[in-house]
């Protein structure tokens, strides 16, 4: 078991690695550097040479990639060009405006996803399961900036309850952000909900027919506590992957909602600086996506291994 | 008098098709069943012997409902009663033990909280007394050190051990009534013949009433008081278990019994023509009259009722058995012509060693494997043209893992596989060429999963062809019809889908597939055990058909010792991925000698309630072959001492011509056996 969490951990550090390598090598083989595409025009003589000079790009690549990687680790990310500021002041508040926005979501979608998917599986084809099925393939359609605009229209600008878009600056407190974070979150949760539902949905589904659930029955086990004891443990040990991946996806900055919504967060630092052509940030907010990727699956990894009884006895006996 | 514990009166059941017609597939079924007596169920796939079993309990499976008639249990028709009155009888007066106790033990919950479960709705146990009572019922299944076997998970045990918990989970709420869905099938023979015989002590001691469901009549044989054999959703006969397996007065049943390979009766069963009918096939007549050999125009416009016979307890659903009085059973048996032993050689396995072990990055650099109790070790058969030579053993011997290695599906580890006179196989299927490929072919156990569910038969027949033959156009499509003939197909199953098919068509297009590319060697990898026993005796003939018309050599692995016995010249017994024996079949089962053959061919059950099977070792599981010795040592019932644990086992050679590796002197063993 510690020898697996172990290894686990390792092939998660060996990913990382791997993809700071591809990205460095990625922003590296773009034609120019990251001063002359930020400079654009100006990009020559003495401006040139201070912007080189202060990125430090007139050394060899591979001693570039040992300092960035270096300083990477100990939390320093570069400078960005466009904000002239050090990245990882700018990164750090989109993050922690990301997983307000993310956190949020994830404390109203999950548990909803799993209530209505139980719900619509034990009810399968009758009323309930019809109704939250097809509402949920309904939200599932539609793109989010479609959702998105429509909610703005309709709560922001007829109703006037909440604000369209988020016009605070991105480094206020929390408490300023909430109000802001209404729309975006439903924009989110329809989406992510209906999603995971069908999962949820389909992987109970799946337990209900299987053998041991008709032997629970059999044994005269009362339908409430077949479901908690013998159906809900195993349909749902399934969907810790699922909702892993979700919240790396949350993490990771929704950006067509960030963008629609104006919304400070990660998702959208990527469109703007990506815009700029700000290349120290933009390989930065490449190296903090995977790293939540990783972190967050191995994380749903371990888990699984944790609940699962199957999983933990037989990785030992093989 | 006898107590009738529950009775069955005009039960049908059935579901609506999409046509919205009612169909039956149980059809008026009236029988009972009386205290302390065991009732065999017996039929092939589809006769609704599993669902008159499930109606017993009130309970039908998603999407059949019943359509009249009642379940009577203590006076109360279990098919009006409500879940909350039926969860109060389930368990406790009415048990189950299911199938597949694999799949019917929930993953996430240790045995003995599923144990306890029961014992907590219907018992006032409290925990300490419940506790105590775990323990007890795990006893007497007989399963090892029940306080830890309580805290396992039911992934933890074997295949055996899990049907045990199931058999403990149903006699915790002490019930009435058992009802017993094909309780064994999936199990090993030895660990089968274990089962079976705790299942008869503990009617013998609890006095409960069994339900035992069945499509292996050697198995029913063994634990019932009376069989009763269903075709088509009806009971067709219903009587004596010595009479209804002696003397069987119904064709379907006396076919049954004639189409089952026997032990004491080399060669091929005699196969039953046709197929059962489909439950929304409606016919005035009798359901059997499309494959009865003695139908009359009677038979075919009015239906027999189930008679009860008048000089026995016996009843019939026939207007001719007494046509069947005076035809004696296993009489039509075709019998094997023995092999030219001068052909020329088609494969050879040089002391093959085949791996699961993952080698570890050291070893992989060192280019060495350090796996002590390697899965296979030391095969070394030579096969000739025109042979069948079966490897059986129980699961885990390693006979699928071989034949796997000689399709280079698997890498062998050390030895060499040589084709033919001088060809040496690449181990890896990658590196043969298309000739190699083109003779050996493979047929698989489930015919479902190794046809390709998107194509027609055209398709998959026209792919061999195609690929080692280059063919086209008109000779493609002539050459396919000629491979439907072969399998004795018409050309109407050109154009269906696998779907379409029932299992034993599909088999027949399996074993069609693997001629289209005209191999010099067959391996079949337990290609009748997922078929019905008539359909079963029907693919062997054609197996051996073909053989006699065409030389061709097969590997033919299967658990199934009689269905081994039937269609093979020669047999290599296998245990923990060892050989133990290899002879001239009728050698090897005439003369068991090594004792794993004489433990494995003492638990086969025969159709006969009066063979009892010989319970000679332990029922055991063993997850490693051992590093030294002989590979049987840990349930060997002749150990002689230290040498068995110790050093490799010589191979000996008796005078009957087969080989047997043991420690014991082969004249020895003979004397003891006799």
């Amino acid at each position: 078991m510690f020898l697996l969490i172990l290894k686990r951990l390792g092939l998660g550090l060996i990913t990382i690695i791997l993809v700071s390598v591809i990205i460095f090598t990625g922003v590296e083989v773009l034609p120019g550097d990251a001063c002359t595409s930020f400079l654009e025009r100006e990009a020559k003589g003495e401006l040139l040479e201070i912007c080189r000079e202060k990125l430090g790009l007139n050394v060899p690549a591979i001693e570039r990639y040992l300092t960035w990687s270096y300083n990477a680790l100990n939390g320093d990310l570069g400078f960005s060009l466009s904000g002239q500021k050090p990245i990882s002041e700018i990164i750090s508040v989109r993050i922690r405006n990301s997983l307000v926005l993310a956190f949020t979501a994830i404390i109203i979608g999950i548990p909803l996803a799993i209530i209505l998917g139980i719900i619509t599986a034990l009810w399968r084809d009758k009323l309930p399961d019809i109704f939250i099925s097809t509402i949920a393939i309904f939200s599932m359609t539609i793109p989010e900036f479609i959702s998105a605009t429509i909610l703005i229209l309709v709560v922001a600008i007829w109703l006037n309850w909440l604000p369209g878009i988020v016009i605070v600056s991105s480094n206020t407190t929390i408490l300023e952000l909430l109000p802001n974070i209404i729309l975006p979150v439903i924009a989110i949760s329809m989406v992510m909900t209906a999603h995971m539902l069908r999962m949820v949905r389909s992987n109970i589904i799946q337990v209900l027919s299987s053998d041991y659930v008709q032997m629970a029955k059999l044994k005269g086990v009362p339908y409430w506590k077949m479901v908690f004891v013998h159906v809900l443990p195993n349909g749902l040990l399934p969907a810790i992957n699922i909702i892993a991946l979700t919240i790396a996806w949350l993490l990771g900055g929704v950006v067509v909602t960030e963008v629609v919504f104006n919304y400070p967060g990660l998702g959208r630092l990527v469109i703007e600086s990506i815009s700029d052509r700000d290349l120290p940030v933009v390989q930065a907010l490449a190296l903090i996506l995977a790293l939540i990727y990783v972190g967050v699956n191995l994380t749903a990894d371990l888990l699984t291994l944790l609940v699962n009884p199957r999983l933990r006895t037989l990785q030992i006996r093989k | 008098m006898r107590e009738i514990i529950q009775s069955i009166k005009n039960l049908s059941i059935g579901f609506k098709s999409q046509d919205g017609r009612e169909i039956a597939i149980l059809k008026n079924i009236s029988t009972s069943i009386n205290r302390g007596e065991t009732v065999g169920i017996v039929g092939e796939s589809g006769s609704g012997k599993s669902t008159l079993a499930l109606a017993m309990m009130g309970f039908s499976k998603q999407g059949l409902y019943p359509i009249s008639g009642e379940c009577i249990y203590k006076s109360k028709n279990l098919l009006d009663l409500s879940d909350r009155e039926l969860e109060k009888i389930r368990g406790k007066q009415i048990a189950m033990i299911p199938q597949n106790a694999g799949q019917s033990l929930t993953p996430n919950l240790k045995i003995g909280y599923q144990v306890e479960e029961t014992l907590k709705l219907h018992t006032k146990f409290d925990a300490n007394e419940r506790s105590i009572k775990i323990t007890e019922l795990l006893n007497k299944v007989r399963l090892p050190s029940p306080s830890i076997m309580a805290q396992r998970y039911p992934h933890e045990l074997s295949g055996g051990q899990q049907q045990r918990v199931a058999i403990a989970m149903a006699l915790a709420g002490n019930p009435d009534l058992l009802l017993l869905d094909e309780p064994t099938t999936g199990l090993d023979v030895t660990t089968q013949a274990h089962v079976l015989e705790l299942l008869n002590e503990i009617a013998k001691d609890t006095k409960t009433s069994m339900v035992y469901v069945s499509h292996d009549l050697g198995a029913i044989a063994q634990v019932s008081h009376r069989v009763i054999v269903m075709y088509a959703g009806e009971i067709v006969l219903d009587g004596d278990v010595r009479q209804v397996l002696r003397s069987p007065l119904h064709p379907y049943a006396h076919g049954l019994l004639n189409s089952i390979p026997k032990l004491s009766l080399p060669g091929l069963p005699a196969a039953m023509p046709g197929t059962p009918p489909q439950p929304d096939e409606n016919s005035k007549g009798c359901s059997f009259y499309e494959r009865c050999e003695l139908a009359i125009n009677k038979c075919n416009s009015s239906k027999p009722e189930l008679k009860s016979l008048s000089n026995s307890q016996t009843k019939v659903r026939c207007f001719r058995h007494d046509k069947l009085e005076e035809k004696e059973l296993n009489k039509n048996v075709d019998l094997i012509l023995p092999q030219n032993s001068n052909e020329k050689r088609v494969l050879n396995l040089d002391n093959i060693s085949i791996t699961y072990a993952r080698q570890s990055i050291l070893d992989q650099i060192l280019n060495r494997f350090s796996d002590k109790n390697i899965t296979v070790k030391d095969i070394d058969i030579d096969i000739k043209k025109g042979e069948t030579i079966a490897l059986v053993g129980e699961s885990g011997s390693g006979k699928s893992t071989i034949l796997k290695s000689i399709a280079g599906l698997l890498s062998i580890k050390e030895g060499q596989i040589n084709f033919k006179e001088d060809i040496n196989l690449s181990p890896d299927v990658r590196n043969r060429t298309n000739s190699q490929l083109r003779g050996i072919q493979l047929i698989f156990q489930n015919p479902d999963e190794s046809l390709n569910p998107s194509h027609n038969v055209e398709e998959i027949l026209s792919q061999p062809l195609k690929l080692y033959f280059g063919l086209n156009g008109k000779e493609l499509k002539k050459n396919i019809i000629d491979l439907l003939k072969k399998v004795r197909l018409s050309e109407k199953y050109l154009y269906r889908y696998p779907r379409q098919l029932s299992g034993g068509e599909k088999q027949r297009i399996a074993v069609a597939r693997a001629f289209a590319a005209k191999p010099d060697l067959i391996l079949c990898d337990e290609v009748t055990s997922a078929l019905d026993v008539s359909v079963q005796a029907a693919v062997l003939k054609l197996l051996q058909d073909l053989k006699n018309e065409l030389g061709t050599t097969y590997i033919f692995v299967s658990h199934d010792l009689a269905v081994v016995r039937a269609i093979s010249d020669r047999v290599a017994v296998l245990y923990q991925g060892r050989l133990c024996e290899i002879g001239p079949s009728s050698e090897v089962y005439k003369y068991p000698s090594h004792p794993y053959t004489e433990v494995l061919l003492g638990a086969v059950l025969e159709p006969d309630p009066d063979l009892k099977p010989k319970l000679a070792a332990e029922d055991i599981v063993e997850e490693k072959p051992p590093e030294n010795g002989c590979s049987f040592q840990g349930r060997c019932p002749r150990v002689i001492g230290e040498k068995c644990f110790k050093e490799t086992p010589p191979w000996q050679i008796s005078n009957q011509g087969n080989a047997i590796r043991c420690h014991i002197n082969i004249k020895d063993l003979l004397k003891n056996q006799s």
